[in-house]
Parts: C-alpha cells; sequence; structure tokens
C-alpha cells in the first residue's frame, strides 16, 4: 500500500523514472508518471522526484508534458532551484509553432509560484499578448494578473495596463472576458476595473457573443457602473431584458442582480424586473440538481421579503417530496409559511401536517413550529391541528407542539383556554429539556386555568435530583414562584422544599442564586413578588406587530447572487428572519429561547440592583402597567396630544436583546409597544405607562439626528402633571443605565 | 472566481485535488470532510465557511465535488460550473463513479487544466475542449453475457445488437477503438419527472411534471439535426393546436444554440449537438394532467379483534394496457414500535417487509402492468395500540420508472440528420417517466 512507506515508493519509481528501458518506452514511461501523479493526488509528498521529472518534461508527448507541469506547478515552491532548469524547455515552447503548445507552456510557467520568476515570464507573458492565437491571448491576459500577484509591491506597470484595457477590444470573447478579470486584479488596490461609458456600452453589445459563463461574469462587472439619466438607464435595461428569462440559472440571476441595482432609484421596475424572473427562478427552484434547487429556493427567500405576494399562486411548487435532502426541506417550509395566504392556508396547513409525522424528528419538529407560525395568523385551523397531533404520544411531536403553544398562547390570549385543556397528560411523554420548559411556563403562567398544574409541578420536583438541565430548574423556580401567586394553598409546601432543595443541594450556581433571589423576594412580601412576576400573560400587540411590514427590495438587492443568502451562517440570520420580525417578539419559537431565558435572569439581577438604586423621587410615585394599549390606540393618542417635553438622555441605544430591554422596563412598570431591529438606524422606541391617574407616552430616538452617545426622548402626557413626568423620565434612565452598564 | 478544485468519494479519499491561485493550503481538503461528515442534520451542507474560504460542493455518483473561493462568488455560477463539471466526466469517462474518475484521473485533470485557468472559468463547450484534450478515456465496464451475445457466432453481428442500446449510451464519447459497431449513434431521450400528491379522499391535490429531452451524441462531426414534436404541442394556457387531444405544456425553454425559426410552425428544433449529452429542451406542467395518475390505490386500515393492526392496500395501474411500470416500490409508514408483520400478496412475484429502523413497510413489485390491480394484505402486531396509532399510518409513497411512456404525451416524430450522410448512424429515441416523489394520503 502507499500509504505506508512512502520512502519506497518514491525510491522504486526515482528507479523507473531513471531507466533507460522505461524511458525509451512511450506507454511505460508515461504510466510511471501517472503513478507519480495518482500518489500526489492522495497526499504523499513526491518532491524528492522533481529532478526526473522536470527531465520527462522534455519530451514530445503532450500528455506527458501535461502531466510534468501539473508536478511541477505543485512543487515548484519546494524546489526553486531546480525548477529553474525546466525553465529554458517551457521558454522554448512558448516559441514552439503550435499554439497549443505555446499556450500549455506560457500557461504553466506562470503557474509556478515562486518567488524570483517573473524576470523570466515577462517576456513571454508580453509576446503572448500579441500573440495571432487566441487561444495564448487568453493565457497570456490572465498571466499579467499571475505574475502581478507574484510581486504585489511592485510599481503597477502601465503599459500592461493600457495593453489590457486595448485588448477589451479583442474579437475573442474569452479574451475580453479575462481582460477584465486580470485588470480587476493588477488595479484591485485602485478599486478594480474601470468600467465608464464606452467600455459599459461595448460589453453590453458583446454579451450576445459570450458564453453562459462570460456573461455572469461580465454582468457582475457592470454592477459598477451608474448610467448618467434616465434615458440610458431604460436603454441598457431594453438591452438586458431578454437575458432575464434566458435558460441558464447562472445569468438570469446575475442580469436580476443588475435589473434590481442599476434600478434602485425606481421600485416599480425592481418589482416588474422581478415578476418577469419569476418563472425562471421557480424552475431553479425544481431543478433536477438538488444544490441549485436550494439555491433558488434561498433567493426566494430574499425575493419574498419584499414582495410577499410573489409566489403565492404557486405554493405547491413549495411541496416537499419525500426523497429531497432535509435541507431542502427545511428551506420550503419556511418558504410556505411566509406565502400562506387566504386562499392557500388550507391546502399549506394540510401538507404540513402531512409532514408532521416525518420520520425524521428534526423534520416533524420544523414541521410543527411551521404549522405554529402559520397558527400564529390562523389560530383556530392551526390549533386544530396542534392538539390532534398530541394524540399521537410521540415525544418528539408532545415536545415541539407544546413549545409551539407556549408561543402561540404569548401571542395569540385568544388560544389560551384551549390550550390549556390540551396540555393535560404532556408531561408524561415530553422527555427532552426544551419541551419540559415549555410545559413549566405554561403551567406557572396559566396555572390558575389547569386544574392539575400544581400536581404535575410537584412531580418534576420530586425528581429533581434526577433532572440534569440547568435550565428547566430554573424555569420550574420561577413558574413555581408564579403558581404560588395565584394558589398559594395547594403550593406552599411544594414551592418550601423545592427552595429548600435548591439553596442547600444544588450545585449550580445559577440555579442557587435564582432560588436565593426567589427566597429573598418572597420574604419582601406578597406584593413585592407580585409585582416583580406579575407582568402581562400575553402580548398579542407583539404578535400584530410582528407582522412583518415589507422590506424595500434595496435591503437585500446588493447580496443577490452572491453566498450571503446561502451560506450556513446566513441560515442564522434567515432564520431570525423568517421568525417574523422586524421586530423580535418576546418568548420566541425555536432557538431564541436560551438567550430569553438568560435574559430573563440577568434582568431579574438587575432589578435588584435597580431597586436598589432607584432616587427617592421614583419611588414617590407609582407606575402602572394599567389598562393596555392597542398599537392603532397608541397611534390615535400619538398623533392628537403635543409634545409635552424633549429631552435628551446621557445614553446610547441599548445594545442588549430586546426581549431584555422590555423585560427590563416591565420591571419598572413601563410597557414597550414597539422597537426597532437592534443597531438600525435611526433606533426607535415606543414605551406607555400609567401613572397617577395619567398617561405617558415616550418615543426614545438615536440616530441621525441627534449625538451617538445621547437618547433623545420625547414625552407626551394626558393630562400633564409635572411631577409624575419627572418621576417617569428618571425612572426610565435608571433602566437603561443600569442595562448598558449591567450587561456589557 | 475558483481556488480549488477537488473531488473526494464518499469514504473521503483524494481522488483530484487542483489549485488554481495558491491561496489555500492542501489541508482544505481535510478540512471540508470534517465539516461536511460532522454537520447537523439540519444544516445545509452546500456552501461552508471556514476561516474566510468558502466550500461550494455537489454530490453526484456518490462523490463529493467540491471548489472553493475566497470571494462572495455567485452561487449560482459555481454550481453550474460543478454540475458542468460532473456531466462532462460522465461523457468523457462514460459515468460518474468512484473508480471511473480513479482510472480517468490524468484525463480530468487535462480537462480541468483547460476548463479553468487562474480560478476563472474559460470554457466548458465539449466541442472545444476535444481539441485540447488527448488522454484518453479508459472505460470501467463490467463484465457482461450481453456483451458476448452481441458478437455472436463467426463475428456475424446478431438481431440482438439491435435492440439493446440502453447500456451503450453509458461509454466515454471520445474513443480511438473506433471500429467498434454503433459508434456514431445519436441517442435521445424524453426524461419526465412526476410529482404526484393525491389526497385522502383520491382527489388529485398537486401534478407537477419537470420534463427535459436530451441528446446525447457520439458523431464527432454532426451537421444539423431536427428534431420534430408533436404537432399539437402547445405552449401556455391559452394556446390550443390541432384537432386531437393536444399535447400542452406550461412553459418550456430551449438549450442557447437550438434554433426555432421552425417551432412555431411545425414544431421542429434545429440544432447542431456536440459531441456529448446536452438538455435540448425544458419542460413544465402543472396541476393539469392530460390522463389519469399512473396509479391509484384504495388503503384499508383498522383494528381487528385481537388488536393487530390491518392494512389492506389494492393499488391499480392506470396506464395504456401496453406499458408498464417497473420497479415500483411502495412505502407505509406504520405506528412507532411495531413488532412483526404477516403478509399476504397476491401473486408471487411481489415482496413486502417490515423495516423497523425507518418504521415502514416496503411493499416491491419488479412489473407492473397497465390497468393490471393488486392487493396486499398486512397484519401488524403493535403492541398498545391506540386510535391514535392509526393517524401514523401514511402517506403512501411511491417510487418507480415509466419506459416508454411520457405523462405529457410529448412525442418525438421524427429525428433527421442534415444533409444526409452516407453510412447513416444508428439513431434512438427513448422515453422514460421517474417518479420523483408520488405520495399517496391516508
Amino acid at each position: 500500500m502507499p500509504y505506508l512507506g512512502s520512502e519506497e515508493t518514491v525510491k522504486e519509481l526515482k528507479r523507473a523514472l531513471s531507466n533507460p528501458n522505461v524511458q525509451s518506452d512511450r506507454l511505460r514511461y508515461r504510466n510511471v508518471i501517472l503513478r507519480v501523479i495518482r500518489f500526489m493526488t492522495q497526499g504523499l509528498d513526491m518532491s524528492p522526484l522533481f529532478m526526473e521529472m522536470v527531465k520527462a518534461g522534455a519530451s514530445v508527448d503532450i500528455v506527458q508534458k501535461k502531466l510534468v507541469y501539473l508536478y511541477m506547478c505543485t512543487y515548484a515552491k519546494l524546489k526553486p532551484d531546480l525548477t529553474l532548469l525546466a525553465i529554458n524547455t517551457l521558454r522554448k515552447d512558448c516559441a514552439d509553432p503550435n499554439p497549443m503548445v505555446r499556450g500549455l507552456a506560457l500557461r504553466n510557467m506562470c503557474n509556478l509560484r515562486m518567488p524570483g520568476i517573473t524576470e523570466y515570464i515577462q517576456q513571454p507573458v508580453l509576446t503572448g499578448l500579441r500573440d495571432k492565437a487566441s487561444y495564448v491571448r487568453r493565457v497570456a491576459v490572465l498571466g499579467c494578473a499571475k505574475m502581478r500577484n507574484l510581486q504585489p509591491d511592485a510599481e503597477i506597470d502601465g503599459t500592461v495596463v493600457n495593453e489590457l484595457y486595448g485588448l477589451l477590444r479583442d474579437p475573442d470573447p474569452v479574451v475580453m472576458v479575462n481582460c477584465l478579470r486580470a485588470l480587476e486584479e493588477i488595479l484591485k488596490a485602485e478599486g478594480g476595473v474601470v468600467i465608464n461609458k464606452p467600455i459599459a456600452h461595448h460589453l453590453l453589445n458583446r454579451l450576445k457573443d459570450l458564453d453562459a459563463w462570460g456573461q455572469s461574469e461580465t454582468l457582475g462587472f457592470l454592477l459598477r457602473y451608474r448610467p448618467r439619466d434616465d434615458t440610458e438607464l431604460f436603454d441598457i435595461l431594453n438591452l438586458l431584458d431578454g437575458h432575464l428569462q434566458g435558460g441558464d440559472s447562472a445569468v438570469t440571476a446575475a442580469t436580476l442582480r443588475l435589473f434590481l441595482q442599476l434600478a434602485s432609484g425606481h421600485p416599480t421596475v425592481q418589482a416588474d424586473a422581478l415578476v418577469r424572473a419569476r418563472g425562471p427562478l421557480l424552475a431553479t427552484c425544481t431543478a433536477s440538481s438538488r444544490e441549485l434547487r436550494f439555491t433558488g429556493l434561498c433567493h426566494v427567500q430574499r425575493v419574498l421579503r419584499s414582495l410577499p405576494a410573489q409566489f403565492s399562486p404557486d405554493y405547491k411548487k413549495f411541496f416537499c417530496s419525500y426523497s429531497e435532502p432535509g435541507y431542502i426541506k427545511f428551506r420550503k417550509m419556511e418558504i410556505l409559511v411566509e406565502l400562506v395566504n387566504d386562499d392557500n392556508v388550507v391546502l399549506v396547513l394540510e401538507e404540513l401536517q402531512a409532514y408532521c409525522t416525518d420520520v425524521s424528528p428534526e423534520l416533524a419538529q420544523a414541521a410543527i413550529f411551521a404549522v405554529g407560525r402559520i397558527g400564529r395568523t390562523y389560530s383556530e385551523r392551526g390549533l386544530a391541528i396542534l392538539t390532534g397531533l398530541l394524540g399521537l404520544r410521540q415525544e418528539h411531536i408532545t415536545s415541539a407542539v407544546v413549545q409551539t403553544f407556549r408561543d402561540l398562547v404569548w401571542l395569540c390570549p385568544q388560544s389560551t383556554a384551549c390550550v390549556c385543556q390540551a396540555i393535560a397528560g404532556c408531561e408524561e411523554i415530553i422527555q427532552d429539556s426544551d419541551g419540559k420548559q415549555a410545559l413549566i411556563w405554561l403551567l406557572g403562567m396559566h396555572g390558575d386555568q389547569i386544574s392539575g398544574a400544581p400536581y404535575i409541578l410537584e412531580d418534576y420536583i420530586d425528581s429533581l435530583k434526577t433532572e440534569l438541565s440547568t435550565l428547566v430548574k430554573l424555569e420550574l423556580l420561577t413558574a413555581m414562584t408564579r403558581l404560588f401567586l395565584s394558589r398559594p394553598a395547594e403550593t406552599q409546601d411544594m414551592l418550601g422544599r423545592l427552595l429548600h432543595f435548591c439553596i442547600e443541594e444544588e450545585t449550580d450556581m445559577c440555579v442557587r442564586d435564582r432560588a436565593l433571589f426567589y427566597h429573598r423576594l418572597l420574604r419582601c412580601g406578597v406584593e413585592e413578588t407580585r409585582q416583580v412576576l406579575g407582568g402581562p400573560k400575553s402580548d398579542p400587540s407583539l404578535g400584530l406587530i410582528a407582522g412583518r411590514p415589507e422590506e424595500p427590495i434595496n435591503n437585500w438587492a446588493a447580496h443577490f447572487n452572491t453566498l450571503e443568502p446561502v451560506s450556513s451562517s446566513g441560515s442564522v440570520v434567515a432564520g431570525i428572519g423568517c421568525d417574523g420580525a422586524a421586530l423580535p417578539t418576546l418568548g420566541g419559537s425555536d432557538g431564541t429561547t436560551h438567550s430569553a431565558a438568560n435574559c430573563t435572569l440577568a434582568v431579574q439581577e438587575a432589578s435588584e440592583d435597580l431597586c436598589s438604586g432607584l432616587p427617592e423621587e421614583a419611588t414617590s410615585f407609582n407606575l402602572t402597567l394599567g389598562p393596555a394599549l392597542t398599537p392603532e390606540a397608541f397611534e390615535k393618542l400619538w398623533l392628537e396630544l403635543e409634545t409635552f417635553q424633549t429631552v435628551s438622555l446621557p445614553c446610547s441605544e441599548p445594545s442588549s436583546q430586546p426581549e431584555t430591554l422590555q423585560a427590563a422596563l416591565q420591571l419598572v412598570q413601563i410597557q414597550a409597544l414597539a422597537f426597532s431591529r437592534p443597531g438600525s438606524v435611526p433606533w426607535k422606541a415606543y414605551l406607555y405607562a400609567h401613572g397617577s391617574e395619567t398617561i405617558i407616552l415616550a418615543e426614545l430616538l438615536c440616530g441621525p439626528g441627534s449625538d451617538e452617545d445621547r437618547l433623545l426622548v420625547t414625552v407626551k402626557q394626558e393630562p400633564r402633571d409635572e411631577k409624575v413626568q419627572r418621576g417617569f423620565l428618571s425612572v426610565l434612565e435608571t433602566v437603561l443605565q443600569t442595562l448598558s452598564s449591567f450587561l456589557w | 472566481m475558483i481556488s480549488q478544485v477537488f473531488i473526494l468519494s464518499s469514504k473521503g479519499d483524494h481522488l483530484i485535488y487542483k489549485d488554481f491561485r495558491g491561496e489555500a493550503t492542501t489541508d482544505a481538503i481535510n478540512v471540508f470532510y470534517q465539516m461536511v461528515t460532522a454537520l447537523p442534520g439540519d444544516q445545509p451542507p452546500v456552501v461552508m465557511t471556514r476561516e474566510g474560504l468558502h466550500f461550494i460542493h455537489i454530490r453526484q455518483g456518490g462523490l463529493y465535488c467540491v471548489a472553493t473561493t475566497t470571494t462572495n462568488a455567485s452561487p449560482f455560477t459555481i454550481i453550474e460550473f460543478l454540475n458542468r463539471l460532473a456531466a462532462l466526466i460522465k461523457d468523457y469517462c462514460g459515468s460518474l463513479s468512484e473508480k471511473s474518475v480513479r482510472m480517468n484521473f490524468a484525463l480530468i485533470y487535462e480537462m480541468l487544466d483547460e476548463m479553468l485557468d487562474y480560478g476563472y472559468i474559460q470554457t466548458t463547450s465539449t466541442d472545444i475542449l476535444k481539441n485540447f484534450i488527448q488522454t484518453e478515456a479508459v472505460s470501467s465496464k463490467p463484465f457482461s453475457l450481453f456483451d458476448l451475445s452481441n458478437v455472436g457466432l463467426f463475428g456475424a453481428e446478431t438481431q440482438q445488437s439491435r435492440v439493446t442500446p440502453s447500456a451503450s449510451a453509458s461509454r466515454p464519447i471520445m474513443s480511438s477503438r473506433g471500429d467498434q459497431g454503433g459508434k456514431n449513434e445519436i441517442f435521445v431521450d424524453v426524461v419526465e419527472r412526476l410529482t404526484v400528491v393525491i389526497g385522502a379522499n383520491g382527489v388529485l391535490m398537486k401534478v407537477d411534471i419537470q420534463g427535459e429531452i436530451k441528446v446525447k451524441c457520439y458523431l464527432p462531426t454532426c451537421s444539423e439535426m431536427r428534431i420534430g414534436l408533436n404537432e399539437e404541442f402547445s405552449v401556455g394556457k391559452s394556446q390550443q393546436r390541432g384537432y386531437g387531444a393536444a399535447v400542452r405544456v406550461d412553459e418550456c425553454n430551449f438549450h442557447q444554440a437550438v434554433r426555432l425559426d421552425e417551432f412555431d410552425s411545425y414544431r421542429i428544433l434545429k440544432i447542431c449537438p456536440s459531441q456529448g449529452e446536452q438538455t435540448v429542451m425544458q419542460y413544465q406542467l402543472c396541476d393539469d394532467l392530460p390522463s389519469a395518475p399512473p396509479f391509484q390505490l384504495f388503503p384499508t386500515v383498522e383494528r381487528d379483534k385481537s388488536d393487530r393492526l390491518l392494512i389492506y392496500l389494492k393499488l391499480r395501474c392506470d396506464l395504456p394496457p401496453k406499458s408498464a411500470a417497473i420497479n415500483v416500490s411502495v412505502t407505509v409508514p406504520i405506528p412507532k414500535g411495531s413488532l412483526s408483520m404477516s403478509q399476504e400478496l397476491s401473486s408471487p412475484d411481489q415482496r413486502a417487509e417490515l423495516q423497523p429502523s425507518s418504521k415502514a413497510v416496503h411493499w416491491e413489485i419488479s412489473r407492473f402492468p397497465g390497468g393490471a390491480q393488486l392487493s396486499a394484505l398486512f397484519k401488524l402486531e403493535v403492541p398498545g395500540l391506540s386510535a391514535a396509532s392509526l393517524l401514523e399510518v401514511g402517506p403512501v409513497s411511491m417510487s418507480f420508472e415509466l419506459p416508454k411512456h411520457t405523462c405529457t404525451g410529448l412525442q418525438i416524430r421524427f429525428l433527421r440528420l442534415t444533409p444526409v450522410q452516407p453510412n447513416p448512424s444508428p439513431r434512438w429515441v427513448r422515453y422514460v417517466t421517474h417518479s420523483d416523489s408520488y405520495t399517496i394520503r391516508i
């Protein structure tokens, strides 16, 4: 075996290569060289044979020459001195009457990546640029780029650059595209090849001569060109129109990208282009190559962000077929969730329901989450399917359904009664920690409606010793304390046992600290505990706001037809994106639960600081959450009222998660209605609070128009009360400062 | 721009490795293999990134064809390129498999050298590449009795060699041993992929047909070829042609090289095919099948007195009596925890087995003639059978192949080469429909 004793192999090959009998027999000689290359591919070090291989290169046999060149390019770095021996042969080949030999020699000579080679290749490359065979010119043009990259510090040779610009008018289309590529590399430091009006129009006119690869690459270079006025713009778009619906997916995608970027100021033109590219895009989504299908789906997702109705009539194209790999099915389900509308919801849900019982647990769970997301809008239909699934009594299905219930209850309070009825008996089936957390949360939050809630939680307390997950324990502590507030008689004893165990026997610091915290909180009094843990039981306004606003096309046009929509790290971004939110939801589904849980902890600890750190003034009045305000009512009130005061607070945009901020504000009885996405400019948030029979509305603004590290707060109040308003501002400031100091 | 191209076997052996730009190390191969094998199930593997190097790969024939790049390149271009590379390997080496790549690595290196220079795609056209590629393909034909029968007694060509073209379509396009019979063949394949969902009430919920016409040409130089489609062929919803049953598709697109000047009036495609395989036309049809779907299933699922689960399936093939479906396989998901199964099948050439790992029953029928009806009864022993367990049965999925049949009804009327060549080359037209996904809800 070659993997063992490679030294032996090298010796044997060396003997064979220098054996005159082998050398005289063309076939045998070539076979030995083939073996060398095979070992090289497998990763064995064949560099000791360099000398012999160079000799073998001086053959008339072109196949043998090619193999030797491949060998030399691989090892030239290791054996620069020996490589020089080969240069002479290569230079001689560069003058061969056969253009194929000339091109081959020139290409490989430029591929020898070793220091000092440039002085030998400069002359042949320059001669090659004027060669009469286009094959040699193609090689020579790229040779200029290779030469440049071998000595990146040297001055840019102006004559070469001019010559390359001239060669853009070469009759051979590949030479032209290669010139663009070479200029791009040579002029990298100056921002790449310059596309001015004559060049742009020349490229556009040559497009039809190019093959698909050349077309898509040239279209990429044209992205750089900005037309002078609208007339020119529309002339260009007319020229490109045919390529939008051509057969090749790469060309269509490149054309579409160019369309979107050129017409960035004309949203109707962009939308029109997307409508016309619908057919070709759909065709890639059903292509026979899986990878192409996946790429198509990822790009369709981008389009859906701006034109949600675009693909709704074609929803059947996104039904999964059973032979597809999981990663395609996941994408298709995400798309199905997004293009649901009144016409297709029945069939889409029916289709998703079929996936819920899939053999693969991950897929089944993803399908259940998808049904849940549709259930946020069509709650009755969604709930019917989800409750039906509980009947299967399968571990992974029940767990996913309960997690979906938790999110549904938070966003659609009307589903609470139904959910509370359905979750009875789930505790026996759920085994994984995510499912347990969700179930415990539901029992704690809505324990007043579930008769058996304390006893289910008691079972969890009894088996606490064997519980491994910290998060489940934390959730259990919160839920138990919450339930204690609504059903004290039944739970007092259990809560005592739970706190005792967690404080005395628990080794995890996190859990123990939390238990200690609740212990101290309870000692302060039930009312205080209720204030801390009370909060609203659901937040439909968040769900309404989460109905995603249509994103402008320009937000994603720059990344269309790049790796960003397809790459695995990008899928995280896409995952959040399709979770539906320019405004992320609290207690969101899937992956956000962990961070949310951690945040809750952080906030609750922060609240300890807060309570001690609040100024005297703030505690002298009372803010309450009071009656909830719908977004519409808020907007109406906001428009009616006059600005009471605008102040600028010395804190920056909270860099923490919106969930954290919202929870922190709720602790001091300020309700947040809407946030911008973290990091967006300008960043805005809308808040309201009730206090001393007045209602306060506030807008936080950070971004252009105000300083970086200052937050502009506009306050409106009805009726006006100076004292409450001052108190509100000081509470707000403390919260924001505590958050920024505590978390970051 | 592409930094490296490599081909790995499914076990991770390095079959081909070529570095075009010297930006990344050889170690990238191992990094890739570790990443792709350690990927969790729900992560998309197509594009992966490690330390600024993007790995884009396709899987074909059990091989990983990988391209790496450091730029934010167009994924469509790179994936199409890798697909094209795989197609070219198939053309030149006869098939795409670990064995054929191992045997022809010199040829593939030579091909890559001409296709890419400094990571930029130069050309992928067979017509141009064949001028530069000098290595001969080594084809790995398994020993087969069919080959022997072709030789015939005393070397005379028997009748049989005329009717078995399917095996000869998987050979390298360029071969110097040119005196073999049937060298200058042309194959025209009409391949359709069928996706069907049938609801529990037997109503057709979704139909989607993806079809393509492929030409595989072994002629070294081919003048113009004219492919005549059905005259009734119509595109789009509104257009209607002819009096008979129209052959309708929703959309179709053509290869760049196809000339369509006679398409509108006579439904003739004109093309000068280059050597190797190319897709001449692709078409799609959804929601409207001209004939009944090939299979109808009548299932009954119930519990018997001794708490066994009874699944009774009656399967009818609605193809015309002359055609038949082959390699039919029916998969019925069953409740978790099913222990054993007893079966009653209607004829001896069928097989059925219980696969606990995928909790499904597989029922296989090697040949299913049109108009026939088969039935099967499965009795399953399921401990703790509940009413909810019945929900776990289904949906039934089927896979099959329909040779000599197209669901759209697309036919090729004629195939003409102009000008007529002195010794006419054999031309073969083959039709086949594959089930991409055929799902029947219960």
